[in-house]
């Protein structure tokens, strides 16, 4: 694992010792560690089933770890009922009350605190305006718009100052434009109340969008921690190179090693260079990372050898426009492997054709290869 | 031509529905509103001579100016009352081990356990708490094995019972809305008024309660109607001290032969259940409609 983002207690909000969660055989989350700082967000990226739902009701209290604890505001959460943790949350669907009024959810949990009714009052109105809600306190939740039950759902939980807000995937049920513009506010709304959130989502947009760290879980553990550029340009695992954003991965043997820049040629006898992220030996079998936007295609293939890059010939297979995220699928000629390419803005490429033979490079210092683990016994290709 | 053929759909398509409709109407027709009108004709008059009738309330009359009849009129409603929310607090706990803790073939089995003892006929179950509960019955018995009682206590003939054979008998009835209103109550909801500070009670209180009321309120008012119009349990667990409304209409109708009297009886009973439902909806703030759509 790389380095958490912060060790030091004062400053750290969340902190989870060696926690592990089993159910039978399966561990749902095997012993780990990590902490969360203060006024930060946190995001887990996870696809379904690595555990990440299971962390959250940890933290929130709702399952307890088989080993390990959680510190919350530095205080150990053992044996404390989720009614008494400092921790609010945002659920999936946000399990608004419809039997109440909107001005009765923002303030339940003041109510069940005991708060005088008249100061229920009046910070139920100062959290409303807050979230852009002047005077909604009346209305019914059926009548809100999805954007607007998300920020009642919020307003609900940090109403009562949680030292800490989890997020249960709650942009999961809109629809596409609103999720772009809840990601931008839920992140507003974050900076302006300064509390810290933990986020979870298999959403990698979501996470790099909104979070100052993202923790990328997979299988019980967390494969990498760190801020979103981190984990787009510098994966530490092919797992996280793979799930965060789009990537061309190429599967082969290092052939030639200098220093961090691997030489390796996949089976069908490619040869590419890329940088190694970890120890990479020659003959390791290892797996390369390009990304669209890092492959750029050309008709010429001196455009490549002039800057000192291979170039490599292929047939495009098929045109993917969808505006700005426009990309070229191609088929590489002598392994006939599919590479993906993000077209350029400028137009250039506008007249391509689906079957003509263009060239294709990119910089090997922006590929990234990692050694899968499994060592060659005889060195072919 | 389109037109022409829309009319004969439209035609095809009523005729359709009311064929579907007609047993219903039939059976409404026949056994409820005729009936009814009948007796209604019945209970205003009063005979003054050998087959000579004249419209009149002194039917009613009788009943006000009777002790014994009103008497037990309003017994029977404060008994079914009480045993209506008997049933509510046994049936609670059991719905919601239904819905929300058993899983799989355990909720079915569970219903399934609910739904055994109407396999067999009232008067049998009936019986079988007789059984149990007189005098040279099985529990008198072995309370006295047990040396709590010294001799067999008669555990027949009183109020608490009839409430139980009552209880007993309408539980199935209130489980079944219950089961399905709560089924319906997202559990992130009570997670959530958990995760923001609310412990049990309250949840209990400002969640679950008003999420179910209508299941609440149907399970209530199909059970209390059951109650108040229910003859064989209070008769052959309460005795002669049971005093059910039901019974006194029985003896007008069959021992009397005052049919006048018995219609009277019939209609104010009516008159009653439908007066408590009404005060019932009134004071949960439920509407009728909505509560018979929900269970």
């Amino acid at each position: 694992m790389t380095q958490a983002p912060h060790t030091d207690t004062a400053a750290t909000d969340l902190q989870a010792l060696g926690v592990s969660k089993h159910y039978g055989a399966f561990a749902a989350v095997a012993d780990l560690s990590f902490s969360v700082a203060r006024g930060s967000f946190f995001s887990i990226l996870g696809p379904s089933g690595c555990g990440k739902t299971t962390l959250l009701r940890m933290i929130a209290g709702f399952q307890s770890p088989d080993h390990g604890d959680i510190l919350i505001g530095g205080k150990s959460m053992q044996g404390v009922l989720p009614n008494k943790r400092p921790v609010n949350m945002v659920f999936q669907h946000l399990a608004l009350f419809p039997m109440m009024s909107v001005g009765e959810n923002v303030g339940y949990g003041l109510a069940r605190r005991g708060v005088a009714a008249s100061e229920i009052k009046r910070r139920v109105g100062e959290m409303l305006e807050r979230v852009s809600l002047p005077g909604a306190q009346a209305k019914r939740i059926d009548q809100l718009s999805g954007g607007q039950k998300q920020r009642v759902a919020i307003a609900r939980s940090l109403v009562l100052e949680p030292t800490l807000l989890l997020l249960d995937e709650p942009l999961g049920a809109l629809d596409l434009k609103l999720r772009q513009h809840m990601k931008i506010e839920l992140k507003q709304l974050q900076a302006a109340f300064g509390t810290t959130f933990v986020y979870i989502t298999h959403d990698q947009s979501e996470a790099l969008v909104m979070s100052d760290h993202v923790a990328v879980m997979h299988q019980g553990k967390f494969e990498q921690v760190g801020t979103p550029q981190q984990l787009y340009y510098q994966p530490q695992t092919p797992f996280v190179a793979g799930f965060v954003g789009a990537n061309n991965c190429l599967q082969g043997r290092a052939t030639a090693v200098d220093h961090k820049n691997i030489t390796l040629v996949t089976q069908g006898g490619m040869e590419l260079r890329a940088v190694a992220m970890g120890p990479v030996r020659v003959g390791d079998a290892v797996e390369a990372f390009v990304r669209p936007e890092v492959a750029r295609i050309s008709r010429q293939a001196q455009t490549f050898s002039d800057q000192g890059h291979s170039a490599y010939g292929g047939k495009v297979e098929s045109i993917l426009f969808d505006g700005a995220n426009s990309a070229v699928l191609l088929r590489e000629e002598t392994t006939q492997l599919e590479f993906r390419i993000a077209l350029p803005q400028t137009g250039q490429f506008h007249d391509l054709a689906v079957g003509e033979q263009v060239h294709f490079g990119f910089d090997p210092q922006r590929a990234v290869c990692f050694a899968t683990g499994d060592r060659a016994t005889t060195h072919g290709h | 031509m389109a037109t022409e053929a829309m009319s004969v759909e439209k035609t095809q398509a009523r005729l359709m529905i009311a064929l579907l409709l007609a047993p219903a109407v039939v059976w409404l027709a026949l056994l409820l509103v005729l009936p009814h009108v009948e007796l209604a004709i019945l209970s205003l008059r009063v005979r003054v001579a050998p087959r000579v009738y004249e419209p009149s309330l002194a039917q009613f009359a009788t009943f006000f100016g009777e002790p014994l009849y009103w008497h037990t009129f309003v017994r029977t409603a404060v008994m079914s009352i009480v045993s209506t929310a008997i049933t509510l607090l046994v049936a609670f706990p059991m719905a919601w081990t239904i819905a929300k803790i058993a899983r799989g073939r355990m909720q079915s089995a569970l219903l399934v356990l609910c739904l055994i003892p109407f396999w067999v006929s009232e008067t049998v179950r009936a019986l079988g708490w007789m059984i149990l509960l007189r005098e040279s019955g099985v529990l008198p018995g072995v309370l006295m094995a047990l040396g709590i009682t010294d001799m067999p206590v008669e555990m027949l003939y009183h109020d608490a019972t009839i409430l139980v054979g009552l209880v007993y008998t309408s539980m199935l009835f209130m489980v079944v809305p219950l089961v399905s209103a709560l089924e319906s109550l997202d559990d992130a909801l009570i997670e959530a008024a958990y995760d923001l500070g609310g412990n049990g009670w309250s949840i209990l209180r400002q969640i679950i309660i008003p999420h179910a009321a209508p299941g609440i309120v149907s399970g209530c008012i199909v059970v209390f109607m059951l109650t108040l119009g229910n003859y064989l349990t209070p008769t052959l667990l309460g005795g002669k001290s049971s005093q059910w409304f039901t019974e006194q209409i029985y003896t007008q109708f069959i021992t009397r032969f005052n049919w006048e009297q018995g219609a009277a009886f019939g209609f104010l009973l009516l008159g009653l259940s439908t007066a408590i439902v009404w005060v019932g909806l009134k004071l949960s703030g439920q509407k009728f409609g909505e509560v018979m759509r929900k269970s």
